[in-house]
């Protein structure tokens, strides 16, 4: 077992290497002049040159790799170019060195923030959002699909089933706003959604979110419901079902240690790399109820073609899929012996 | 004997095994063929009896060049086909075909028994177009099929049915070398007769040889005069049947007849002492040094250890040979 | 007073209603066992064997089938028991065994854990005490190092051993009854014949009834008493073994011996098929469901095998047919270009 995890680390390592150069040389490749764009709008050639050497777009494109692979491992200092910083401090203006501890991901001019920062601003209401969603559609959707399995045919099945069209049917934006206008402003029954940190207290925090997870939830929820109730029906059509019940085991018995044991491989799977997937952001949530996550920067960060800002923000999330790809394996591994003891 | 049609040599196939550690390296070999000889001479049926895992599958599968051999020698009509290319092999496919075990995962759902059945002339472009249906009605009706099926599916057919669409696939391009894997076990009892017999009909009238492979004894005696018992990738006895089933030279030979049961015991009635084998198969990984049966041999002694018994002829006039120390 | 036998099935009926229509897996079955009795069940795809057998263990009332008739087992009748008293009998009074072991375990849990959750569903015992008293099953349907293949998973034993321990499962609460749905068919010959002999010697030591269910002639020669022949659901030849395999009564078991072959055969013997494809169960034959493919009809006057069921009759005590052949003999006789059965039996004994 310890083999098996140490290699999926050493491999997940490496794929992160290469998904970190594959961004870097897709975003250099693309036309248009990434200073350009940092440059904002009343840029002037001298003020384009300034910040091309600012941020060493001036150097060529391998070298702008290196340096940025370690700037995620030591840190960097902006501006890049050395000329620059020995005459900000021989100026006695060190103050405007920026020092980006590792790991750095860049530095946007356009936000004058090292993308750290930003993302690391953004980065709990996101994660707040994701966590809520995830556990409400984890709880509700297979809840919901084993008992829509246990009942399979009959009009609560049907009913279930039903349902989960509609919630696929409908857009999150729809949703969002539904709860938003309605539910919120109309009919008064929720008060306004805002983000409020943690760090403010428990009881505002998850009232803020309540609305934007339960959006957000929606979708995923009617996925899960339908595919556990699949692979619940799989697990108990299956010959082991049939020996338990000859053995005398009560129906319970047989439902959950047996049946619901396997299916659960497949569940895991499909959970861990969703939830990966939403750390990324959510947008069309976000937008909606002005929640100051990942997908908001993400989308500012694209209107203004903020390039370190998305390069930052394609690493993460490529992260957090490749850790989750690593963690479902290694849970995989644990719940199926078969797949841990070859003989 | 130039009337040899397929000359096998010393014939392995050595399946890699790979560590499962940080890296994975080659540690070894899972020995399913493990040097194999015999022949099969024109329009002469050869059995191939053993249990799971013994490589008669893999040893069928090698003669039809689904498998590159990993050593040894295979010669189809003279011609050294074991290390020969895709380029090389074409023409020879149409000489070597195969019967497979399930009918029911054999034959591809999607394409109708006419395509099956004309897929091999398409393919060798052995008859034009306008015969080929003609072709395929001949071959249902050679196999005891209605040839006006020849648009419907394979789910449309029941298992006995399956299988002898695939035997006219087989039959196609005329053969004269046909390896039948197991072509009746998965078949109902009374459907493996009608099976068996058509396989013998087909024998004779086009004067086609067999490398018949089965577990069970009672049907290859049936069907083929000359037989082959494997062991754990080795031959250990090979006889003409009559002398085979009645004076079985190996102590592995022995026990398979004696483990196989026989209607005619309920009329002597009660039990026959029979040779109990005790443990399971061992692993072809690891297979036990010099005699591979000597685990589970009530003669083994202590040569059977070290030097492994080569396939020798049987002593005392009987025709036919056996890898034992210690024979009957 | 009569007493019933120890099980005693009587009229059997199992049906599924299915898109296609009633499937008739089972119609008007009736056969009995005593303990420490072997009754072997013949039959191919579509016999209704299986169904047969599920039905004593009350394993259909999960599905939609319609199941009719009485079963009797020691004195009670299984299929009006309620459900929660059916279920204290599975796995202990009456357990099965099945065909394929690797697929009837739980790949996720060890052996000794399915084992003993057998042991504990009925017994009310500690985690230890099952333990012990499952390493003690273990051990004595012949699995060598008990004490540390009980941890193992199902995927790290191999074929035969699988199917000792599924033996174990089955008899680790001492049933007073057996059914072995096809035990023996995905095992190797030399590992079937252990298998026999393990289930031939737990019978012996706890006098269990086995039921045992298969398409093998030969395992039926070897290990059953009394034999039930079944075609398209319904029981069409019951006897002892020695009758049925010497004196066939029904041209279907006749036929079944003709089809297979022995290893002691006489060489030039030639294999005689039975004719056609196996039964419907959609739409079975108003007549004699073997009818379509009988050979011996036409020696039936008034083409009685076409339009009417011939009923179970007995031709000699014990030897029940279903068959409209007035005289049996026709079937091992010497009338015919058959091999005769007798005629291979005389030649082997005398061997």
């Amino acid at each position: 077992m310890a083999a098996y995890v140490v290699r999926r680390v050493l491999v997940a390592i490496v794929m992160l290497f290469v998904m970190a150069f594959t961004v870097f040389a897709l975003f250099f490749a693309t036309p248009g002049d990434p200073a350009l764009t940092s440059c904002g709008k009343y840029c002037t050639p001298e003020k384009l040159e300034g910040v091309r050497q600012m941020l060493g777009y001036d150097k060529p494109t391998t070298y702008q790799y290196a340096e940025f692979v370690k700037g995620v491992f030591v840190g960097r200092d902006y501006p890049v170019n050395d000329a620059y910083r020995e005459a900000l401090i021989a100026n006695g203006n060190e103050r405007l060195i920026i020092h980006c501890d590792a790991p750095c991901l860049g530095y946007s001019q356009r936000q004058a923030s090292t993308v750290n920062e930003l993302i690391g601003d953004a980065a709990p209401a996101t994660f707040s959002l994701s966590v809520a969603a995830f556990a409400l559609w984890i709880v509700v959707g297979i809840t919901l699909g084993i008992i829509a399995a246990v009942n399979k045919g009959k009009w609560l099945d049907r009913i279930l089933v039903g349902l989960t069209l509609v919630v696929y049917a409908l857009p999150v934006f729809f949703i969002g706003n539904f709860f938003l206008q309605y539910v919120s402003i109309k009919w008064q029954l929720f008060p306004y959604p805002r983000y409020a940190p943690i760090t403010d207290g428990i009881g505002p925090w998850f009232i803020g979110l309540v609305l934007p997870a339960i959006t957000l939830a929606l979708f995923f929820m009617a996925a899960y419901v339908r595919f556990t109730r699949a692979f619940v029906l799989e697990a108990m059509s299956e010959d082991y079902i049939r020996t338990a019940r000859a053995k005398g085991l009560p129906s319970r018995q047989v439902l959950v240690k047996h049946g619901l044991r396997a299916a659960l491989t497949p569940l895991v799977t499909m959970a861990g790399l969703d939830f990966a997937v939403l750390l990324a952001g959510a947008v069309i949530t976000e937008s909606v109820f002005n929640y100051q996550g990942l997908g908001l920067l993400a989308v500012r960060a694209n209107q203004d073609q903020d390039l370190p800002v998305l390069i930052g923000l394609v690493l993460v999330a490529g992260t957090a899929v490749i850790v989750a790809n690593i963690i479902v394996d290694i849970l995989y591994a644990y719940i199926d012996p078969r797949v841990r003891l070859r003989k | 004997m130039s009337d040899t049609l397929l000359e096998v040599k010393d014939l392995e196939m050595h399946f890699p095994l790979k560590s499962r550690g940080i890296i994975t390296r080659t540690v070894g070999a899972v020995k399913a063929v493990d040097g194999v000889s015999f022949s099969i001479g024109k329009g002469q049926a050869m059995g191939l009896v053993g249990e799971s895992g013994c490589g008669k599958s893999t040893t069928g599968r090698l003669v039809t060049r689904l498998y590159k051999p990993t050593a040894g020698s295979i010669k189809f009509e003279g011609q050294e086909i074991a290390n020969a290319n895709e380029r090389q092999l074409r023409p020879l496919r149409r000489d070597i075909q195969m019967i497979f075990q399930d009918p029911y995962t054999s034959l591809n759902p999607r394409q109708t028994v006419g395509e099956i059945i004309g897929a091999p002339l398409e393919i060798h472009k052995l008859v034009p177009r306008q015969g080929r249906l003609k072709r395929v009605q001949e071959l249902l009706e050679i196999v005891g099929l209605n040839p006006e099926h020849y648009s419907r599916y394979p789910h449309e057919f029941s298992g006995g049915q399956r299988q002898r669409i695939g035997i006219a696939r087989a039959l196609t391009l005329q053969p004269k070398l046909l390896v039948a894997d197991e072509p009746v076990s998965a078949l109902d009892v009374s459907i493996q007769a009608q099976v068996i017999n058509l396989l013998q009909d087909l024998q004779k009238e086009f004067d086609i040889a067999f490398l018949f492979i089965a577990h069970d004894l009672a049907i290859v005696r049936h069907f083929c005069p000359e037989i082959s018992v494997m062991y754990l990738g080795k031959i250990v006895e090979t006889a003409p049947r009559e002398e085979l089933y009645t004076n079985p030279q190996h102590p592995y030979s022995k026990a398979l007849l004696s483990a196989s049961p026989d209607i005619a015991q309920a009329v002597t009635g009660g039990r026959r002492e029979r040779i109990r084998l005790t443990g399971d198969v061992p692993s072809p990984v690891n297979p036990p040094s010099g005699c591979h049966f000597r685990t589970r041999c009530w003669k083994a002694q202590d040569v059977c250890a070290t030097t492994e018994p080569p396939l020798q002829p049987i002593v005392g006039g009987a025709t036919g040979a056996v890898a034992c120390h210690f024979p009957e | 007073m009569t007493t019933r036998p120890f099980l005693s099935v009587e009229n059997l009926s199992v049906q599924f209603p299915t898109p296609d229509g009633l499937v008739k897996a089972t119609s008007g079955l009736s056969y009995s066992l005593e303990r420490g009795k072997t009754l072997g069940i013949v039959g191919e795809s579509g016999s209704g064997k299986s169904v047969s057998s599920s039905a004593l263990l009350g394993l259909h009332r999960t599905s939609n089938a319609l199941v009719s008739g009485e079963i009797w087992f020691d004195g009670t009748e299984l299929l009006g028991l309620p459900e929660n008293d059916m279920r204290q009998l599975r796995g202990n009074n009456v357990a099965m065994i099945f065909q394929d072991p690797l697929s009837a375990m739980h790949p996720y849990y060890t052996v000794g854990d399915q084992i003993a959750e057998a042991y504990r569903a009925h017994n009310e015992v500690t985690k230890k005490e099952a333990r012990v008293r499952t390493i003690e099953m273990l051990s004595r349907v012949g699995i060598p190092q008990p004490d540390r293949r009980v941890d193992d998973y199902p995927h790290q034993f191999s074929g035969g051993m699988r199917q000792r321990a599924m033996i174990a499962m089955a008899l680790i609460n001492d049933p007073a009854l057996l059914i072995a749905d096809e035990p023996t068919t995905a095992l190797d010959v030399t590992v079937q014949a252990q298998i026999l002999d393990l289930l031939q010697d737990l019978q012996r030591e706890f006098d269990t009834a086995i039921i045992l269910i298969t398409h093998d002639l030969g395992v039926i020669a070897e290990v059953a008493d009394d034999v039930l022949v079944m075609y398209a659901g319904r029981a069409v030849e019951y006897g002892t073994t020695k009758q049925l395999l010497t004196r066939p009564a029904m041209p279907y078991t006749r036929g079944l011996i003709d089809s297979v072959p022995n290893v002691n055969d006489p060489l030039d013997r030639k294999l005689h098929p039975i004719p056609g494809n196996p039964p419907s169960l959609l739409n079975p034959h108003t007549g004699c469901p073997f009818f379509p493919r009988c050979e011996f009809s036409h020696l039936v006057p008034d083409n009685k095998c076409d339009t009417e069921l011939p009923e179970l009759v007995a031709i000699s005590p014990g030897h029940l047919k279903r068959c409209h052949l007035p005289d049996a003999s026709v079937l091992y006789g010497s009338a015919n270009d058959y091999t005769p059965v007798t005629a291979i039996a005389e030649r082997t004994g005398t061997r």
